[in-house]
């Protein structure tokens, strides 16, 4: 068998962008918020923000998402239709659609981002009905496969997440996201809050449902460890600049601003 | 043969080549004291050829193999790679670019695992191939048939190799370097302290490689290992100039 043709068969490079932001800009204060931040970001591409408390990552990160609308700069989206859509010119009820069927958003909190009183499947269902489906069949087996995929045991289908862990709160989150089949997914510091062994955990089935779904995400963290493990590349912020951009192996093992060498090199090896 | 005939194909048959590469490192945190490692680097490597970098610890050897991977961020000069058929300029290429070379064209072997917590050594290897897109099952038994050559028991291949011997890692890696066929292969001291069968099974991989067309660029410290597959050797002796310019940053 020919290894070398089927590669080349399976090999898509996709040349368009999903995401094209521009000069970006919203501050509170002199250096706080984010100021001129430039990207493009391609389908299956992982992004990393880095950078201490303050930096401006999360303010950034509200921008991107629809959340909050810039002073200056504009952020282009390519839909699955295949048209750019300007975001903030697109109208509130167009956002919205877009953050509850192509986007995602997995907030560090988990109680921040599931209906804690409702059940675990209709926490999962939500942002199918709201695309139109009614099917309660269809609902439910949705719900039950999602449960499998992040690791949670089916059976607690009916529980309130409120009996759930934070770590299996955490993966119902990231259920809730991806039923729709996003193909963008916005992560504010996902693995945060939890214990270590349940971040090991988080990270692998974050790893495996990135490539498995060919998901862009942009993610913002503080740890340097789950950067490397999940992004492709980085942006080093500080008081509210890009100071530097690059492949995040490059970035950790050879940066080159002075912050991002302090940032580094002020990580303890365990 | 006619002489132009000659030149073009020698060129056609080149899969890296190298002119002027420079790599200098500024350490902010240390009064921006200046090291410069590499200076005015120039080498080619064809298709079935092995490049071995010679030179004491310190000359840059290391750090030359972590350049051409774009680990580290050159300083100046040029390295192109024959990818997807074409040339590619690889100082100031955009990130996915290089990741895309990476997952097709430049493999990159050393001595060290990075553990993953709870991923599998099956999967570990397998990784390569899957980001290529072949199918679990084709990905799954090439990756076990590394693994029996390179002696890892069949018992650890469900387990995470965080709790394998420093051996076992390593030679695990080389399992996952050796995983799919690269054109271009980087080797940073692969055989370093194995034992005589399982250096023989990685020489044995590094010239099946080599027989297959790909361009091998390695570091050998064991005299045997690169007795058995260099054709070249690529001397790394710091210049004077080099010296004189580090004694001037300091």
């Amino acid at each position: 068998m020919n290894l070398s043709l089927i590669e080349e068969q399976l090999l898509s490079v996709s040349a368009e962008p999903l995401l094209q932001v521009r000069d970006l800009t919203l501050l509170y204060g002199l250096e706080k918020g984010c100021q001129g931040v430039s990207f493009d970001l391609y389908p299956g591409e992982v992004l990393g923000i880095v950078g201490e408390s303050g930096s401006g990552k999360s303010t950034l990160l509200s921008l991107l998402s629809g959340r909050l609308p810039p002073q200056r700069g504009s952020i282009g989206y390519r839909g699955k239709d295949g048209e750019w859509l300007d975001l903030y010119s697109a109208s509130e009820a167009e956002r919205r659609t877009l953050l509850r069927t192509e986007w995602g958003f997995v907030e560090q909190n988990p109680r921040d981002g599931l209906r804690m009183g409702v059940s675990a499947g209709a926490n999962i269902g939500e942002r199918l009905m709201a695309q139109g489906i009614r099917n309660y069949q269809q609902l439910r087996s949705a719900g039950l496969d999602w449960l499998s995929q992040v690791e949670i045991d089916p059976l607690r289908i009916d529980d309130l997440p409120r009996t759930f862990s934070g770590g299996m709160q955490q993966r119902l989150q990231i259920a809730r996201n991806l039923v729709s089949s996003p193909r963008l997914v916005f992560m504010d510091e996902p693995t945060g809050g939890l214990d270590v062994s349940v971040q090991a955990r988080l990270l692998d089935l974050l790893r495996g449902l990135v490539r498995e779904l060919d998901l862009a995400v942009v993610i913002v963290t503080h740890d340097l460890a789950v950067a490397r493990l999940l992004a492709d590349r980085l942006m080093v912020m500080r008081r509210s600049h890009v100071v530097e951009t690059g492949l995040t192996d490059q970035i950790l093992d050879d940066p080159q601003h002075p912050y991002s060498q302090l940032l580094v090199s002020s990580v303890l090896q365990p | 043969m006619s002489l132009v005939r000659e030149v073009e194909s020698s060129v056609m048959t080149n899969l890296i080549e190298v002119r002027g590469l420079s790599k200098t490192f500024t350490l902010h945190q240390q009064n921006g004291v200046v090291l410069n490692v590499l200076h005015g680097v120039d080498f080619s490597v064809r298709a079935g050829e092995c490049l071995v970098l010679h030179g004491q610890s310190g000359a840059g050897k290391s750090t030359l193999l972590r350049t051409l991977y774009g680990n580290y961020l050159p300083a100046g000069g040029s390295i192109r790679v024959r990818h997807a058929g074409e040339w590619l300029e690889l100082v100031g290429a955009a990130p996915r670019d290089i990741l895309q070379v990476r997952q097709q064209t430049l493999g990159y072997v050393s001595q060290f695992l990075r553990v993953i917590p709870r991923v599998a050594c099956l999967d570990v290897v397998m990784e390569p191939a899957l980001a290529r897109g072949w199918s679990k099952a084709l990905a799954r038994s090439r990756a076990e048939l590394l693994l029996s050559r390179l002696n890892i028991p069949e018992r650890l291949w469900q387990l995470a190799p965080g709790t394998f011997s420093g051996g076992e890692q390593q030679r695990v890696n080389i399992a996952r370097g050796f995983m799919v066929a690269w054109p271009l292969m980087l080797l940073d001291e692969p055989t370093a302290s194995l034992d005589d069968s399982n250096r023989q099974v990685v020489l044995e991989l590094m010239n099946e490689a080599k027989a297959s067309g790909a361009a091998l660029i390695g570091i050998f410290h064991d005299r045997a290992a690169r007795e058995a597959v260099a054709d070249r050797h690529l001397d790394m002796t710091p210049t004077a100039v080099a010296e004189e310019e580090y004694a001037h940053a300091r």
